[in-house]
């Protein structure tokens, strides 16, 4: 009887160097631990070094801001070794394992066009000063009902806006990834095509995009954005699902109708142009009513707008919103 | 262990036990490896290498191993039929236990650890969802399979318990429809296990229409439930 290789192990479920290297220091600690007693329960995961984030960068001067929760915030080690980032690979460990690939993005532009007055291309260095940095501790809420609180750093995305002067034809603001499949393996056609429509897209509403709570993000956890997290710039709305807040950006573009967007163009039944964090309106295939957040072993109930309904759903009024799901 | 004969070398009463006959020490090894993911999944849940979302990491692994497990079953005719190792089916009846034990596991990770037994949820799940709704059935027509396994119930069913057993090629096939139906986008995976099953069961099909007649009523019904793929 031959015993097949099982196909299903993946490079990411064999340990990795630093871990296994690490396991003599793990020896040493297991004894320690011993004597806690049950403590071996606790996940070891201090142990594992976090992710390289090489290029990484600090960020100083950063201000607090009153729109952060002071929720207990997911570790470093959750937010940079899940992700979805389709263009460094499919499964949740692939952008951190694939990071170098796309380390480090510069040089960067950003060009800003369309229905504005003042069309114009952005460095990144520009960029990363255009406004003051500020921390925002968001929940953030992925379609596939798991969450994490995360410190961010950036500025309101307001802030770039207000620099191209929108005419008044801009209703909507569209925003696309890069597309180079050398950095980001992703994008390679696989046996059934691509699995995305390259390159990603996303798009807001201009009340949307000129919101106190969307962000421009430059960096979490002190430091400039890892690869996984979308670097070196993109967007975060955290009253959304997660696939709204695109990552990579390097096109900014003012229309004025509704854009295409990444998923809605896959799967136009399953993710719609607003997707707005709604425990009443299920995802076709599964329910939206609850979530795991990272690190907890119960489920929370999701709440509606991601529990920044306070702030944002005088956007959405008068909006049947299992219509504009 | 007991081990039923009946293939057609072995024709007749002999029992063989683990240890007395090389055949069923390749059984008692087959034993252990099957047990290899299961004690990969608890040395990395020791050692905190489940990743971010262990529950995740767990239901994911679990259901893949049944699945594997599943197909591995159904490869033992047509592996069979392909070299004429008779002996490979004694390997079935283990086969096909480790792929329900794999599919409990998954179903009890849903049930505890993901839903901690919100039974209402859990139900909505299956009744709604139609991943969940697959995916369970195929578990459900798993039960009757592994509660007649033992030989005392392959004699007591005699033919009927080949009728019985095809119920497997349900079983696979909502298994691999259970997880397409749940990816996102990327369907190479289960377009994989979904492959493999093709060939599987087509070799069946192929098979009956070569020889539509060949092979019934030949044997002892022990050992016509052996036959059966």
């Amino acid at each position: 009887m031959l015993i097949k290789k099982p196909q299903d192990i993946k490079s990411s479920e064999i340990t990795p160097k630093e871990v296994y290297l690490n396991r003599r220091q793990f020896m040493s600690a297991a004894s320690a631990l011993a004597l806690a007693g049950g403590a071996a329960a606790v996940g070891l995961d201090f142990l594992a070094e976090p992710a390289k984030a090489s290029a990484a960068e600090k960020l100083a001067n950063v201000k607090k801001s009153s729109y952060s929760t002071d929720e207990k915030q997911n570790s470093f080690k959750d937010a940079t070794t899940y992700n979805n980032f389709y263009e460094l690979g499919v499964e949740k460990t692939d952008p951190s394992e694939n990071a170098k690939y796309f380390t480090p993005t510069r040089p960067w532009t950003v060009a800003v066009e369309g229905e504005v007055k003042k069309p114009k291309t952005f460095d990144i260095d520009t960029l990363m000063k255009l406004a003051p940095l500020e921390e925002r501790v968001y929940r953030l809420r992925c379609v596939e009902a798991w969450s994490m609180v995360i410190p961010w750093i950036g500025y309101p995305l307001s802030a770039l806006i207000n620099q191209v002067e929108p005419t008044s034809n801009a209703k909507y603001i569209q925003f696309v990834t890069l597309v180079d499949p050398k950095r980001l393996p992703g994008q390679k056609p696989g046996i059934f095509g691509n699995v995305l429509d390259w390159p990603y897209t996303e798009g807001l509403r201009m009340d949307e995009a000129m919101h106190p709570l969307t962000i421009l993000s430059v960096g979490l956890y002190g430091q400039t954005l890892p690869a996984p997290n979308g670097p070196p710039i993109r967007l975060v709305v955290p009253w959304k699902y997660g696939f709204k807040s695109i990552k990579s950006i390097v096109k900014v573009r003012f229309v004025e109708s509704q854009p295409k967007t990444a998923w809605n163009t896959m799967q136009p039944q399953e993710y719609g142009f607003y997707s707005n964090v709604n425990p009443e309106v299920d995802h076709p295939r599964w329910s939206q009513a609850s979530e795991r957040r990272i690190g907890e072993f119960l489920r929370r109930k999701t709440l509606m707008f991601n529990g920044y309904g306070e702030q944002v759903a005088g956007l959405y009024k008068g909006m049947d919103l299992k219509k504009y799901y | 262990m007991r081990i039923e004969n009946g293939n057609s070398k072995t024709k007749g009463s002999r029992v063989s036990t683990i240890f007395h006959s090389p055949f069923s020490i390749v059984h008692f090894l087959l034993f252990f490896a099957c047990l290899i993911p299961f004690g990969q999944l608890a040395f990395n849940a020791y050692t905190g290498n489940l990743g971010v979302n262990p529950i995740d990491t767990i239901t994911r692994f679990t259901g893949s191993w049944a699945l594997i497990f599943l197909l591995a079953c159904l490869a033992v005719t047509p592996l069979r039929r392909l070299t004429g190792w008779n002996d490979l089916i004694k390997l079935r009846r283990m086969l096909g236990l480790f792929a329900f034990a794999y599919a409990v596991a998954h179903f009890s990770t849903y049930l505890v650890l993901d839903y901690f037994f919100d039974w209402r949820a859990i139900g909505k799940d299956i009744l709604k969802r139609p991943y969940v709704t697959v995916g369970f059935t195929g578990f459900v027509l798993m039960v009757p399979l592994a509660l007649t396994s033992t030989a005392a119930m392959i004699r007591r069913l005699g033919k009927r318990w080949q009728q019985l057993h095809r119920l497997v090629y349900l079983a696979a096939i909502a298994g691999v429809i259970h997880f397409y139906w749940l990816v996102k986008a990327d369907i190479r995976r289960p377009a994989q296990y979904g492959f493999v099953l093709a060939i599987l069961l087509g070799f069946r099909i192929f098979a009956r229409w070569r020889r539509p007649k060949a092979r019934s009523a030949r044997k002892s019904p022990v050992a016509g439930a052996q036959e059966l793929g």
